[in-house]
């Protein structure tokens, strides 16, 4: 199993990865049977029946990423970017186990297009797998504070 | 800036035969004589009525600027009432949902009433005596909607105490929901799996015009669902499509096939596109599905039923339903350039969960917050908003495939998908609650 500091920096190059838009990168960090889970409810049970913010697949974050190299994306011909600000990342469960390491960190995430800036904060749980020495993500589940309001576009990934 | 209050020539002028004055997008008295006039000849969607299945379950909703509470009284009769404590005007319930029990109490001085909204105690009501309080209005306790009529369970209310009757307002457009409906193989829709809520930048009728545009997504949906094409064109024919690439890919589809897809419009604005086949005829087919429907229904009805696969059905000018996928979202204006999208999928009930599955999964792609095809809609529809601001011409383009003559005929009729025809027919009947 990896050790808490290749745990912790995991979560946060995962981050940085999206920040700076080193989004193929970010892909690879996914295993293949992997989810990005964004719930629409708090303590929402399933993402198969009940909706969801994001509920992506492989393909799926795929299809988000290639999008985004579109020049005919039009909804971000005036380009979005996002930040990331991280408290440090807590150990839930290292996954002796299971063989699944669990990981809760704490977020603010801004989302930026010319003059118009989101806020959104949350709760990011990481579930990791430790395969032949690399880690990858099985589960990435995004608590929004704020799921059941009315959201503007949210283009880029919590 | 042109004053609109009591100047129905100026209204009428707004509305050419081929062309629409931008103060309609973008006019704040303009937005205010919507929801006093049209929003409340109309009939307008509030919930559906498995919401609120057990005596005392509510749900609060804003109509046209009302704030409403639907509840379930212990009749089992589904009701009406506007939200504001009879003494003094609160907002009786808060939450967005809940179960009162049976009855409602205001938080502020709790005065109670009967799930029919009737008053039921007041404190100290011998404070009262001889002032005048029986006979007043607030000893009348709620006051409900003035009309409420339900169809498969889609409540819908009219908030003028006038107005059209509800089978006449909607004519045979019915049938969208009534399809959606009898794809269950109990005939009954469940709503379930939450809300899914898009705050939208722009004015309620760019959204509405949308709905049965076929010229768009082509071009605006190339980027999402052209990436999904993209992703899939290397796979064999023959390689069975994931879900999300079978809802993906229709969307774009060329000029011919949305032309030949047809528009069917009915009076008082209402229409579907979706009449001789949709963007979702192609899906994989369920036997366990199918086997039940032909159990219900027999094979010749089942097959009738399943046949029928409509794109957008237009309520005019709060709803839209998509039966073939069990998707609805609901229109609520906020103010002239902001809206509230809200999207719901809707369990058919006995059918197998991996429909509901489909649903679900499309409503996530197509309708949340973050799907990439909203986001290419709504950049659309706020371009408009603000490109509306340019002087130099005042006038809003509606004219493909206009015929001349065609103000002196009913509208009601089939005509090809890509016509601009049903934001014309939205504009007459706009025109007749406005003028």
């Amino acid at each position: 199993m990896a050790s808490d500091a290749e745990l912790i920096g995991f979560v946060y190059r995962e981050a940085r990865l999206i920040d700076e838009k080193r989004l193929d990168e970010w892909y690879e960090l996914f295993a293949e049977d992997a989810r990005y889970w964004i719930p629409l409810t708090r303590g929402q049970k399933s993402g198969l029946t009940e909706n969801s913010l994001m509920f992506e697949d492989k393909l799926l974050l795929k299809v988000r990423i290639e999008r985004l190299k579109n020049p005919h994306a039009y909804s971000q011909s005036q380009p979005s970017f996002c930040q990331h600000v991280l408290e440090a990342p807590g150990i839930e469960d290292r996954g002796a186990a299971t063989g699944i390491a669990i990981l809760r960190t704490p977020f603010l995430y801004l989302e930026s297009r010319k003059d118009r800036q989101q806020v959104f904060a949350g709760v990011a749980w990481h579930h990791l797998r430790a395969v032949r020495g690399r880690l990858s993500i099985v589960l990435k589940k995004v608590e929004l504070l704020n799921c059941d309001a009315a959201l503007p576009s949210v283009e880029l990934f919590p | 800036m042109r004053q609109y209050r009591g100047n129905s020539d100026a209204i009428r002028s707004l509305v050419r035969s081929g062309e629409v004055h931008r103060d309609v997008y973008t006019d704040p008295e303009l937005f205010e004589l919507e929801m006093e006039r049209l929003w409340h000849r109309a009939w307008v969607y509030v919930a559906h009525d498995s919401q609120v299945p057990k005596p005392g379950d509510y749900l609060t909703v804003q109509v046209a600027g009302q704030p409403l509470i639907l509840l379930r009284s212990g009749d089992g009769q589904v009701r009406v009432l506007y939200n504001r404590c009879a003494h003094r005007g609160a907002r009786l319930v808060s939450a967005s949902a809940g179960n009162c029990g049976g009855l409602l109490r205001c938080p502020y001085h709790g005065w109670t009433y009967r799930l029919d909204g009737t008053l039921r105690t007041v404190p100290l009501k011998s404070g009262y005596a001889g002032s005048g309080f029986e006979e007043s209005r607030a000893a009348h306790g709620l006051a409900s909607v003035p009309a409420v009529a339900i169809h498969r369970g889609f409540v819908f209310v009219r908030l003028a105490a006038d107005g059209p009757g509800f089978a006449e307002y909607f004519g045979e457009s019915l049938t969208s929901i009534d399809n959606m409906a009898d794809r269950s193989p109990e005939g009954r829709l469940e709503v379930v799996g939450g809300t899914l809520r898009y705050l939208h930048e722009c004015n309620w009728k760019m959204f509405i015009e949308n709905l049965n545009d076929t010229m768009h997504p082509m071009v605006a949906h190339e980027s999402s669902a052209g990436t999904a094409r993209d992703l899939w064109k290397d796979q064999p024919p023959e390689a069975a499509k994931p879900m999300v690439i079978e809802q993906f890919l229709p969307f774009v589809s060329n000029y011919d096939f949305f032309d030949k897809m047809g528009v069917k419009l009915f009076e008082n604005g209402h229409s579907y596109t979706g009449v001789s086949f949709s963007i979702h005829s192609k899906y994989s087919a369920v036997p366990e599905y199918e086997a039940r429907m032909v159990a219900a229904y027999g094979a010749e009805r089942a097959r009738a039923i399943l046949s029928e696969i409509r794109h957008n059905t237009v309520y005019y000018p709060s709803l839209t339903v998509k039966g073939a996928i069990q998707t609805i979202r609901v229109v609520r204006p906020i103010a002239v350039n902001r809206t509230l999208i809200e999207s719901f999928t809707l369990r058919l009930v006995g059918a197998p969960d991996s429909l509901l599955e489909r649903s679900i999964m499309y409503n996530r792609l197509i309708n949340a917050p973050t799907s990439v095809v909203g986001h290419d809609d709504l950049h659309c529809y706020r371009s408009i908003q603000e490109g509306l601001e340019a002087d130099g011409n005042e006038w809003v383009s509606i004219h493909r495939n206009h015929a001349p003559g065609e103000e002196a005929r009913a509208i009601a009729g089939v005509y090809n998908g890509t016509s601009e025809i049903s934001v014309r027919g939205q504009f007459r009947a706009w025109l007749a609650a406005m003028a």
